[in-house]
């Protein structure tokens, strides 16, 4: 059984569980595509517009353009989640999914390769759709907040690989409520999103920075939609490419445990 | 040398062995079953075939490779037939083939060939473009054999082909095994029932805790391990003292006594003239006498 953190031996042949994915993504494109509209909408109007009237500014900047990179950013973080914890347990679980593919020249680690790349492509789609929302409504800056699409496939890769983790170690599909409730919606709301990290506690600034993946997203999502890249954006950079490496191969080698017995 | 060569062969779960040192030599061709009552060991077995579960000891060859170091030239050449239905929900009977037959770089468009031929071998032509669950048992380990079959493989294994299905899917089943086989396919199955073992293998191992009992060919093992026919007497005191009287060796089966015989018409015929049974039923031996000889009435788990 190799070691937990042995790099895994992955094929081109990943890319084909990943295009299967897109196929029945693409079939059925009308319940995919109207959720990141709409979850932009709300989003700006609820939050940006509503308690924007009464912020007005944060950080120099105008409540909605503050909030934008982090609607982006939960938006990444959420569509790779899921696909990977609730959308990967239901293909390897209920369809078994994942028994028919290996019995076929894919590997094992091909098929989860797979899982994850489709995870952190779920999140590209997202930013893509909802770019031209928020450029709609005059809160990025472009031509810069372009990057964020390819943020968004490295950002989801890290929360793909983060959420396998889960799916290779929950016993059912209920168990993946706990890190739905206790670690993605409480880091949707201190991760510098909605209001500055500076305004919490040093330590839980500090916390906040070391443990919470978000944090490093939001950061630079803010850098590139408000036009303020500067050095710091290499430290978070290099955060997130080194938790993202680490928590796919981690991920691959749990499910390979978990399914070859 | 055969397609398949297994020798001592093991596999084990933590503390409990699954297979136990088996040794198996499958030749081009033919059609080779493994039969043994639940937990025997033969899933296990095929899984290691199929290189989806690593050996634990011994030696295994598929196609004169070893499944641990070239899995994907293994299995690139094998058509599985799992026993649990994992067929694609997301897609049509057509779109469960064009998608599987890409997982083994099949071309688009040899692929939609090839599903709609296959479509068509199995009988699912009309329902080519229907999504799966709409189809019935029957109907979706047809086109599991089919999906097994979009590769051309070399080797076919089936695990429990016709499970749960009823005598007319059965039947159209072991018609296109034959037809394969006729084809020159080489098939390996595991089957719980030994009608369907005793039409369809040229071969067979009975296995039980995770060894091989018995190999060898049905009519054979019929002849060595339970004789040529079976006499039934309804069980009762009487029947059993006069058995035992006339020294004839019997033996008990739920509520029935069996004599295994050459001539069931004369074992018939003492027994009706000395013992006087209330039902006598005389019929020819078959592979689940050896088979329940060989492993017991006791139930499995």
């Amino acid at each position: 059984m190799p070691h937990i953190l042995a790099i895994p031996k992955v094929s081109p042949r990943a890319i084909k569980v990943w295009y299967r994915n897109l196929t029945v993504f693409i079939r059925t494109w009308q319940v995919n595509f109207f959720p990141p509209l709409v979850e932009a909408l709300l989003y700006l109007f609820a939050i940006g517009m509503g308690i924007g009237s009464y912020v007005k500014e944060i950080e120099g900047v105008p409540y909605v353009t503050f909030i934008a990179p982090a609607i982006l950013a939960i938006a990444v973080m959420n569509s790779a989640f899921f696909e990977c914890t609730y959308g990967s347990f239901v293909r390897m679980y209920y369809q078994k999914s994942f028994d028919a593919m290996i019995a076929t020249p894919l590997s094992i680690e091909d098929v989860i390769a797979g899982e994850l790349l489709w995870g952190a492509t779920r999140s590209v789609i997202y930013v893509v759709i909802m770019l031209p929302v928020l450029a709609a409504f005059n809160v990025i800056s472009l031509p810069l907040a372009i990057l964020a699409v390819p943020l968004a496939f490295l950002g989801g890769l890290m929360f793909a690989g983060i959420a396998m983790c889960f799916t290779a170690i929950t016993p059912g599909i209920d168990t993946l409520n706990y890190p739905s409730f206790l670690f993605i919606t409480p880091m949707s709301l201190f991760s510098g999103t909605f209001f500055p990290l500076t305004l919490l506690p040093v330590a839980i600034q500090y916390i906040a920075l070391a443990l919470l993946p978000l944090t490093h997203l939001v950061a630079i999502m803010r850098m590139f939609t408000q036009a303020t890249v500067s050095p710091v954006l290499l430290l978070h950079l290099v955060w997130i490419i080194v938790v993202t490496i680490l928590c796919c191969i981690i991920a691959i080698n749990m499910m390979r445990k978990r399914l070859i017995l | 040398m055969g397609i398949i060569e297994a020798q001592d062969l093991k596999k084990s779960f933590g503390k409990t062995v699954a297979v136990d040192g088996i040794a198996f030599s499958v030749q081009k061709g033919e059609v080779f079953g493994f039969l043994g009552p639940n937990g025997a060991g033969k899933t296990t077995t095929m899984k290691m075939i199929a290189c989806v579960s690593p050996r634990t000891a011994g030696t295994l060859a598929v196609l004169g490779m070893d499944p641990d170091t070239e899995p994907a030239r293994i299995k690139a050449r094998l058509g599985i037939v799992p026993q649990e239905t994992n067929l694609d929900p997301d897609f049509t009977c057509f779109g469960n083939l064009f998608t599987y037959a890409q997982y083994f770089d099949i071309p688009k468009k040899a692929a939609a060939q090839k599903a709609d031929e296959l479509l068509a071998f199995v009988q699912l032509t009309e329902k080519r473009d229907v999504a799966v669950e709409m189809l019935s048992g029957g109907m979706k380990r047809r086109l599991i054999l089919a999906r097994a079959l979009v590769n051309n493989p070399d080797i076919l294994i089936l695990d429990e082909p016709t499970i749960g299905l009823d005598p007319q899917a059965r039947h159209l089943i072991w018609e296109r095994l034959r037809a394969l086989r006729t084809q020159g396919n080489t098939i390996v199955l595991t089957t719980h029932y030994l009608d369907e073992a005793a039409r369809l293998c040229d071969r067979l191992v009975i296995m039980d805790n995770g060894r091989i009992l018995v190999e060898g060919r049905p009519a054979d093992l019929v002849r060595d391990h339970a004789g040529h026919e079976i006499v039934e007497v309804e069980k009762s005191a009487d029947v059993v003292s006069c058995l035992r009287d006339l020294h004839i060796a019997y033996e008990e089966a739920g509520d029935m006594l069996q004599v295994a015989t050459e001539s069931s018409r004369d074992i018939a015929r003492i027994l009706l003239d000395r013992c006087r049974p209330e039902k006598v039923i005389t019929r020819p031996a078959t592979l689940e006498d050896v088979f329940l000889k060989l492993t017991g009435r006791k139930l499995r788990e």
